[in-house]
């Protein structure tokens, strides 16, 4: 039986077991919309802007472990899903963004919503493709599948000229993916792990770094059970936070330009610095030379690339996070030279430094009756929430605030736009997060600005029922930059005010969500519990203290241990 | 210091564009360029020439194998190898000057491959070094107009 390009194309991704997508229809794809209508196995979420449907995807993709697939128009429907697609790039989450394009005949005439998509975002996708014949477009989307969610994890691109939509082809029978150029490795030199575990061995002053390679491969568990057995602290980046248990003795929370006090110390001084799916980003650097300057590096990630890029590596190890940790664990398992007593012995020291750092600069904040600190905030949310929502944020100090606060102790338990730093990416996240977790509670953490870059998608968690939350931190400024204005910039708070800002609890009210507000800390805990309880979207407009920054922080291109505190 | 790099690629299009805009996205360095397909027809054989220092010779090579179009990359440098660049070169060609031009392409094994009253055009072969040399003699007769290949590379037999 012959099928169109459209019907093919919902056959395949039946095929690879997708229940939900994001999109926006347009001119370009009126053909798979058509068919959309008559399918029931895939549920569609009309968002109200094509960047939401993107971010959406890649949430649902992250909460779910899954690869999450957008489809958007071409022209201008590409062109809006850009930024989503590089933030999914830069965070390696795996996602498929569909794009329509104009009949092949047209292509490179300048047609009506005609963009070259492909070379557009070249630069920001794992890989793209442009189907030309339609007998390809299955096999291509089967390959983008694997791409997508293989090796080091990323977005991955197809562009759908209309013709090809419409054209009847043979389905092709289901064969194994072989690409001929494309062979991640998975498993570990076992020369190298021997290093490692040797490194391990003798080390005095051990820190594990964990990034988001830890919960893109599912190695959660093994990462705990290695820091368990060895008794080794564990700090993680933004990307990293669940990776290992956040209220674990053993986490140092994160690291960073916003990191601890006593992470980053603990980086400082380590003698060995574990880094796991971590890419030695320069908001975790620092200043490079002063990284880690007297430690020995182990790194272990599964691009190549990633290693030695930024910071010398002593140890690489290429593979899946994973498997490299099984590997180190099955190593001390049966390793006769490895004495749990002796090494809980070896460590103690550099845990009584780390707990005398602890008690010098705790993570904290000055507490104020009359007015709300967003920390606080973030502590009832994660008290009224025993800790097990899904949290998603925009990008900025409640992003910060979030990492530091909301103590994440499961993987695919938050979501943010870490490596782009989207601010708009926290509220489609949710409903990507929500449609994936019916079940949980799912929080937006936002800020007054970020919240206005996708706030039209109040309409889209009305349409789909969704009871995201969102928790609006708001103090009347794009803090993040203001905060620096005030640092670094003479106070001089140049278009950092936000001086006509909406009524979020009238916002929510005219989609139907319902918008609750808070001014003073006594009517924090009664909003969070309320909004709980309401089986609706609801908007949390809690009013912040205006000036309260987000400490530490390293200035950029400073030292990790220059840092400024409350 | 200078690196040739050879890339095997898939013949597909839009891959030379994946790999030149890895580069001048990164800010890596093409000094040349030069791709044309192989023995199998399609897979494309680009060579190219940056410098840099090894940390960053390191970064290309894997930016490069990690380019999903990208079936492998040699640095060169790394082997023996024979390398060429190729040159035209218009040259001025007068009454008193045709036997001094003529008699210089001869010394480096070129070849005039286009005749005109007042000019020749010379084909000239061999490594940049050599191609230097040539347009510095001819110089004072007068080029008129020069077009060079990039550069090429081959790694040598292997002694057994």
């Amino acid at each position: 039986m012959k099928l169109t390009g459209a019907q093919a194309f919902l056959k395949c991704l039946e095929e690879h077991g997708v229940e939900v997508i994001f999109g926006y229809p347009g001119g370009a794809l009126i053909d798979v919309y058509d068919e959309l209508m008559k399918n029931d196995k895939i549920h569609h979420v009309l968002t109200r802007h094509e960047q939401a449907a993107v971010h959406a995807a890649d949430a649902y993709g992250r909460v779910k472990g899954e690869v999450g697939v957008a489809l958007v128009t071409s022209g201008p429907g590409a062109t809006n899903a850009v930024t989503g697609i590089a933030s999914a790039y830069l965070d390696s989450i795996p996602l498929i963004v569909f794009t329509g394009q104009v009949p092949t005949k047209l292509i490179g005439n300048d047609a009506f919503q005609e963009v070259d998509i492909v070379g557009i975002t070249r630069p920001i996708t794992k890989h793209n493709y442009l189907v030309k014949d339609a007998d390809e477009l299955v096999p291509i989307i089967r390959e983008a599948f694997h791409l997508a969610k293989t090796g080091r994890p990323g977005p991955v691109l197809i562009d759908m000229p209309k013709d090809v939509l419409a054209t009847r082809i043979t389905y092709p029978e289901l064969k194994p993916i072989s690409m001929r150029t494309y062979k991640p490795t998975y498993e570990p030199h076992p020369g190298q792990v021997e290093k490692a575990c040797q490194a391990m061995l003798k080390a005095k002053k051990p820190v594990i770094y964990a990034g988001g390679g830890v919960i893109l491969s599912n190695a959660n568990e093994e990462l705990t059970e290695l820091a368990r057995r060895l008794d080794i602290p564990v700090t993680m980046t933004l990307m990293g936070l669940g990776g290992f248990p956040g209220t674990d003795p053993l986490s140092m929370g994160m690291l960073g330009m916003h990191g601890t006090y006593f992470a980053n110390m603990a980086v400082a001084n380590c003698d060995l610095l574990i880094a796991v799916g971590a890419r030695f980003d320069d908001r975790v650097t620092g200043r490079i030379d002063a990284f880690a300057p007297h430690a020995e590096i182990i790194h272990i990630d599964i691009d190549p690339s990633s290693i030695s890029k930024n910071v010398r590596v002593d140890i690489p190890i290429v593979a899946d996070c994973k498997n490299a940790l099984d590997a180190i664990n099955a190593w001390f398992a049966r390793s006769t030279e490895f004495n749990a007593k002796a090494c809980l012995e070896k460590n103690r020291p550099w845990h009584e430094q780390i707990k005398e750092w602890k008690i010098k600069h705790p993570l904290g904040y000055v507490e104020e009756t009359d007015i709300i600190k967003p920390q606080f905030v973030i502590q009832k949310l994660h008290e009224l929430t025993g800790g097990d929502a899904i949290i998603t944020t925009e990008v900025g100090q409640h992003q910060m605030w979030t990492a530091q606060f909301y103590h994440f102790n499961k993987p695919r338990q938050f979501a943010t736009s870490g490596g782009l730093g989207v601010m708009g990416y926290g509220f489609p996240a949710a409903i990507g997060a929500q449609m994936a977790a019916p079940d949980k509670i799912v929080i937006d953490i936002a800020g007054d600005g970020s919240i206005q870059m996708n706030i039209q998608e109040l309409a889209t968690c009305r349409q789909e029922k969704l009871p995201v939350k969102v928790a609006i931190l708001n103090n009347g400024y794009l803090g993040m930059v203001r905060q620096w204005q005030e640092l670094f910039y003479n106070k001089q708070y140049s278009s950092t005010v936000m001086e006509v800002a909406p009524d979020f609890v009238k916002v929510a009210e005219a989609y139907g969500a319902v918008g609750l507000r808070a001014t003073k800390p006594s009517e924090v805990e009664p909003v969070i519990r309320e909004a709980l309880k309401i089986n609706n979207t609801v908007f949390m407009d809690f009013v912040i203290a205006r000036e309260e920054g987000v400490y530490p922080m390293v200035p950029a291109g400073k030292a990790t241990t220059e840092m400024l505190l409350v | 210091m200078k690196h040739t790099i050879s890339v095997l690629l898939q013949n597909k299009p839009g891959v030379l564009s994946r790999v030149t805009g890895l580069f001048s996205g990164r800010g890596f360095n093409i000094e040349s360029l030069s791709v044309a397909q192989t023995l199998e027809q399609d897979v494309s054989c680009l060579t190219l020439v940056t410098s840099g220092e090894d940390t960053i010779i390191e970064q290309i090579t894997k930016q490069l194998h990690k380019l999903i179009d990208v079936i492998k990359v040699t640095d060169m440098c790394e082997h023996d190898n024979v390398e060429r660049e190729m040159a035209l070169i218009r040259v001025k060609a007068e009454a008193h000057t045709r036997a001094e031009v003529l008699r210089i392409v001869d010394i480096f094994r070129g070849k005039v491959i286009d005749v005109g009253p007042k000019s020749y055009v010379v084909e000239i072969t061999g490594k940049a070094s050599k191609l230097q040399a040539v347009i510095d003699i001819l110089r004072p007769i007068g080029i008129q107009e020069i077009v060079r290949s990039g550069t090429i590379a081959m790694t040598r037999a292997q002694k057994s």
